[in-house]
């Protein structure tokens, strides 16, 4: 579904992408992990049109992403840190959203799942943090996408919370839709990914399945197979 | 089960957005700009600014004795006060959309669409803010004794100079990355247009006091936005020996019908200028 060639970044002088070569494939969880830096937040920004690369190309549905925004339509974003604008409430938030894509949402779930109902009435600005990453979450799985950008889904979220995201992710994975995640917790990538990517200074180290990650580094979870992955860049 | 999903997706949304693109981004336009107008509607700011002007009028009605002379010293007020505030405002309002506008930009917007919608979003709710503040007070009385047109030449150049400073704010903001280096720089071309300006401009006649400087000063006041506003309200207000050395000459040069034409196209330009200027770095930008 995405496939990125050679893609490089430069932010001043700090290259951030020094050509990324990466396939995600559609209908599965890919994990995007690395240490500080390394450029997954650069990548994510650039698969959504946010940042443009300086080199290497990027294509979403075997179309190069450039400036037609129209192949956003098909994707839901959750950013990492919600920050919106001061008297504004969830029930707008949503609204607005409606509103650019020109389609009604179909699908508000988790509205009543993650019980934020009550909530979307009241200033997103007086909220807690955990009760607008909720309001983050369904804004991202609002229109039915095909795929995810979810860039550390499940922080600031309780338990319950997040045990309810994640059964989302799965469904939503075995109804044939793409999700990409970042996330520090590496046993919730145990429970969700199908692939990891490890990205480490602006390249790919690492591209596969989790078993075939777990197999090459001969560990027997993900947290021990990035360590030892981590370690590895330390040593060279 | 799950595959006839994703064609459904694919059906309806991308051909849709595609056919009517143009139709697309006049929506996006006008969603933003009054999600924004409402948003900045409600903030205390504005009304700060809003009530600012209402009390100043109020007073100077009161207190300087005719409907002309409070115009006059209102023109004055406006031409200082006006950039000054929509330069801050500008730059924060930008700087505070910043995630904001990160999330609106992962929606299928166009980049052009929202920083029109975001731009409008401002500039009417603080033009809105003069013309109730400056004109409420003149309307409670029942317009009796107003000259209406210095009124309106007034309130109008107060919206060219918000038009202007939102542009010029929002090239700041997107140019700096840095919030406290882009507010200093919004209050640095303030103090160059208001106040350093003129003094640059004295001390250049006086040093070239014997050379004809009458075409110099023309262009040295169409370069100014704040001079020229003032240059072409003083031509509406018919009394440009008040106000600084470029007003004065200019006068001789501009008076009547066509000079007014020449300055309203040149504040005309100012506003273009820094909006195309704004455009392409929102475009260029990576957030």
């Amino acid at each position: 579904m995405i496939v990125s060639r050679g893609l490089t970044k430069t932010y001043g002088s700090v290259e951030v992408l020094r050509g990324v070569d990466l396939t995600i494939a559609r209908g599965r969880v890919t994990a995007i992990v690395g240490p500080n830096g390394a450029g997954k937040t650069t990548f994510i920004k650039a698969l959504l049109g946010l940042t443009r690369a300086d080199g290497g190309s990027l294509t979403f549905a075997g179309a190069e992403i450039g400036d037609d925004a129209a192949y956003r339509a098909r994707i839901g974003y959750m950013p990492q840190i919600a920050h919106f604008p001061d008297n504004l409430t969830g029930t707008e938030l949503l609204e607005l959203l409606r509103d650019l894509r020109g389609t009604p949402s179909c699908d508000e779930q988790l509205v009543d799942q993650l019980n934020v109902r009550a909530s979307l009435d009241k200033k997103l600005r007086v909220l807690s943090g955990g009760t607008r990453q909720k309001v983050n979450a369904v804004a991202a799985f609002l229109f039915a996408p095909e795929l995810y950008v979810l860039d550390e889904p499940t922080s600031g979220l309780d338990p319950l919370s997040s045990s309810i995201l994640k059964e989302r992710i799965l469904v939503e994975r075995r109804a044939g839709h793409t999700i990409i995640l970042t996330s520090h917790i590496l046993s919730e990538i145990d429970e969700l990914a199908d692939d990891i990517v490890y990205l480490c200074d602006g390249t790919v180290h690492f591209a596969g399945g989790v078993t075939e990650l777990k197999r090459q580094t001969g560990t027997p979870t993900i947290e021990r197979a990035i360590a030892a992955l981590m370690r590895q860049e330390v040593a060279a | 089960m799950s595959a006839p999903n994703v064609t459904e997706t694919f059906g309806w949304t991308l051909p849709e957005v595609v056919a009517d693109a143009p139709r697309a981004k006049a929506h996006v336009i006008t969603r933003v700009a009054r999600f924004q107008a409402r948003e900045v509607m409600r903030s205390r700011w504005l009304l700060a600014y809003g009530c600012f002007f209402l009390v100043v009028t109020e007073g100077l009605l009161r207190f300087s004795g005719g409907d002309a002379r409070t115009i006059l010293s209102l023109a004055s007020i406006v031409l200082y006060v006006v950039p000054l505030l929509t330069l801050v405002f500008g730059t924060v309002y930008l700087y505070n959309a910043r995630e904001f506008t990160e999330l609106l930009l992962a929606q299928p917007v166009g980049r052009r669409g929202l920083f029109a919608g975001l731009y409008t979003g401002l500039t009417i709710p603080l033009v809105l803010a003069i013309a109730v503040g400056v004109g409420a007070p003149f309307v409670a009385r029942g317009f009796a004794d107003t000259p209406r047109g210095m009124l309106a030449a007034v309130i109008g150049a107060g919206a060219a100079l918000t038009m202007i400073f939102t542009a010029i704010a929002f090239c700041i903001a997107l140019w700096c990355e840095d919030r406290l280096r882009g507010l200093g720089a919004a209050i640095g071309v303030w103090m160059l247009g208001a106040i350093v300006y003129d003094g640059l401009v004295m001390a250049a006649v006086a040093a070239f006091s014997d050379y004809p400087l009458e075409r110099a000063m023309l262009v040295l006041t169409l370069a100014n936005p704040i001079d020229l506003a003032r240059v072409t309200l003083l031509l509406q207000l018919d009394v440009s020996a008040l106000m600084g050395y470029t007003g004065a000459v200019v006068q001789q040069f501009l008076g009547g019908a066509t000079g007014t034409l020449v300055a309203v196209c040149a504040l005309a330009l100012w506003i273009i200028g820094p909006i195309a200027l704004g455009v392409r770095a929102f475009v260029r930008k990576d957030f």
